[in-house]
């Protein structure tokens, strides 16, 4: 207990030197502690010298936070995240989520690739029905059915250029997303996707403008649910 | 069912969040202390708790989880130039970790460095340093780790090369360099030196990193002169030294503000010592806090030291021109943060000017800040961390190379340029 109190008096003292010593030119504001990450991603996707860095600005909170929690862990691979975000705590880390979460950026224009009738259809099949006896469900049973996302932690698949699309299903095929562990249900089902569909996927989406809101969690069926649940949940796979 | 028990947690996460926000994180720490008491855990002896501080104060966690893994439950790679070698199960499972201990077999271990089974360690496993700590922390250490959760796991064997992988080559090494003995008080010093002393020598095996390792791995010097960190591509600064991190005109308290929340008005730490201080000296008491910062102060303080004066007065037009780019890059790039005067903000952005890890002769930590940016480590006393961005995502070693030599070269400060090479050198060498 007595240590308790030394660590909570440690705190106190400790912030109010920090804050003390902060002048008035840097504001206390998220923005200014997370310019550490806007040099890569701002407001619009953005390609960089040799990477590719998404947007991540309206993503679903509990998406970003399992994200930057798996780089920190290495359960996703990207060692320049990992080196910056190596001594975040989850208290940090989840405020950091919320406030790229709730930033309302506008999206930008769809963008207008050609497609063929059978590719289309092909897409949309994919995209709303799935083929259950490939073990692939429509996208829209877990991405919400306006493709916006389902709270908290399912990314939308709208406002998404074709190169990120086309990449993140290309790394899960190659199982090169996520690292150890339980395989990724994601991955599984990039897995039995082939070439042109992976394509068809990413160009129609690519081609759609962005409308309506991410779902609620109630939309999802208890399978999928079951299924994903490493994902998807609070826990980010480290049970 | 399951459904409906994973919405509840998806409420409970939500509300959590919401709380988060108003609260910050020290409300936060409250609540999660309050919480576990709730979760009816059980009562933990003196010893077990005594333990558990000593294990963070020795940071063993640290090495023995691999990433994102088991606590203690070993299996992280520590890559060396003598091969790689894989931390142990230091949980109490009875057949992949340390459950069939005894209290005997653990001293055996920390203080001689033999294996249960009598085998010679390797001093990647710091006994060299754990060696000075006494039998009674050692035990309480051993009661902490045997009252953890066993977890089953075994690791992989270390990878050694030839010829290090030899027996008796380890039995020659350890009658060279390895001194067996608990910590011996200095009496002409006070109290607190020693007990700072004992932290620092033993448990905190500060050596480990701050120092200079000669072909063979061994220690240099007990002075913590400062080099290369073994297996990783940084740069420990000396803590003996005025040019680099020797504390010796600093005031105590700042020490204590360094080690216990990884910023100061003038420094914060970064790479290798940054995971130090979350993983372990945040959690120092007051009192062993002010006793290590007593000691290390005491390193220098006799030093009468100045930092390097003008090597060159004049600098030549080829030189300034070159320079120029770099200041070009630095306005572009650094001065919103670090100001026109290179003076930073203290406790948020460290000043440049002056700062002896710009300067020091080793451009490798300076090199590595700019290349992968970072934050300090979030603490309790520092829980919303400014940061640096990564800017090899943004320049060219070139680029890099050019805005080094200019903080070097500006406000005063002088150290040698950088070259493109060194920028390509100081990168990799992470897990």
């Amino acid at each position: 207990m007595m240590r308790f109190i030394l660590l909570l008096f440690f705190c106190i003292t400790g912030v109010a030197n920090v804050n003390g010593s902060t002048p008035a030119e840097v504001p206390d504001t998220m923005d200014d502690r997370v310019k550490a990450c806007t040099i890569c991603h701002s407001a619009e996707d953005k390609v960089g010298r040799d990477a590719y860095y998404p947007r991540i600005a309206g993503k679903p909170q509990g998406y970003l936070f399992n994200q930057m929690r798996n780089f920190r862990d290495g359960r996703r691979y990207y060692p320049p995240m990992a080196i910056l975000l190596e001594n975040m705590s989850d208290e940090y880390l989840l405020e950091i989520a919320q406030y790229f979460s709730s930033l309302q950026l506008p999206y930008p224009d769809p963008e207008q690739i050609q497609m063929q009738p059978e590719e289309i259809k092909l897409a949309e099949h994919l995209i709303y029905s799935g083929y259950p006896e490939r073990d692939i469900p429509a996208c829209s049973a877990c991405h919400g059915d306006v493709l916006m996302g389902v709270e908290p932690a399912i990314p939308g698949l709208i406002g998404l250029p074709r190169a990120y699309i086309t990449a993140q299903l290309g790394g899960w095929r190659n199982g090169g997303i996520m690292r150890g562990g339980k395989p990724d249900c994601m991955s599984e089902i990039a897995k039995q996707l082939t070439e042109s569909e992976v394509n068809a996927v990413a160009k129609w989406l690519a081609n759609q403008s962005v409308s309506g809101k991410p779902s609620s969690f109630d939309v999802l069926s208890s399978e999928l649910v079951d299924r994903c649940s490493q994902t998807i949940l609070e826990n980010g796979g480290a049970e | 069912m399951r459904h409906s028990v994973i919405t509840t947690r998806v409420i409970w996460w939500k509300n959590t969040i919401l709380l988060q926000v108003c609260v910050r994180s020290l409300a936060f720490l409250v609540l999660t202390m309050s919480a576990q008491v709730m979760a009816g855990e059980p009562e933990r002896s003196d010893e077990v708790d005594y333990g558990a501080y000593l294990t963070r104060i020795g940071n063993c966690m640290g090495c023995h989880t691999a990433k994102g893994g088991q606590p203690f439950a070993g299996g992280r790679r520590l890559s060396t130039s003598f091969g790689v070698f894989v931390t142990s199960n230091l949980t109490p499972d009875k057949e992949t970790g340390i459950g069939r201990w005894t209290q005997q077999d653990f001293w055996q271990a920390l203080h001689q460095g033999k294996s249960r089974d009598g085998r010679l360690l390797y001093p990647a496993f710091p006994y060299t340093e754990y060696t000075k700590v006494t039998r009674q922390d050692a035990d309480a250490i051993f009661a902490y780790l045997q009252s953890l959760p066993p977890v089953s796991q075994s690791n992989p064997p270390h990878d050694i090369f030839f010829p290090y992988n030899s027996k008796s080559l380890l039995a020659v090494w350890r009658t060279l360099y390895f001194k067996e003995g608990v910590y011996e008080s200095d009496q002409s010093k006070s109290e607190a030196w020693n007990r700072g002393a004992y932290l620092v020598q033993g448990l905190g095996h500060c050596t480990a990193c701050h120092t200079t390792r000669n072909m063979l791995g061994a220690s240099q010097d007990e002075a913590l002169m400062g080099g290369q960190i073994m297996g990783m591509n940084w740069y420990a600064p000396s803590l003996s030294s005025h040019l680099e991190a020797g504390s010796g005109d600093w005031e105590i308290d700042e020490i204590v503000a360094l080690l216990t929340t990884g910023v100061t008005k003038r420094a914060v730490t970064s790479g290798p010592m940054a995971t130090v201080v979350r993983q372990s000296l945040q959690y120092l008491s007051q009192e062993d806090a002010l006793a290590m910062a007593v000691y290390l102060k005491s390193l220098t303080e006799n030093e009468t030291g100045r930092l390097p004066g003008v090597k060159f007065s004049v600098m030549s037009g080829s030189l300034r021109k070159h320079l120029d780019l770099g200041g070009q890059l630095y306005q572009e790039y650094c001065q919103a943060c670090h100001g026109t005067d290179g003076k930073g903000v203290p406790g948020i952005y460290p000043a440049l000017a002056g700062n002896r890890s710009v300067i020091m002769d080793s451009p490798l930590n300076v090199i590595r800040s700019v290349l992968n940016g970072g934050y300090p480590p979030t603490t309790a006393g520092n829980p919303r961390p400014y940061g640096m961005p990564p800017f090899q995502q943004i320049l060219r070693n070139e680029e890099v190379a050019l805005v080094v030599s200019y903080i070097r070269n500006a406000w005063g400060n002088r150290a040698s340029l950088v070259r493109a090479l060194d920028v390509d050198r100081s990168k990799g060498g992470d897990d």
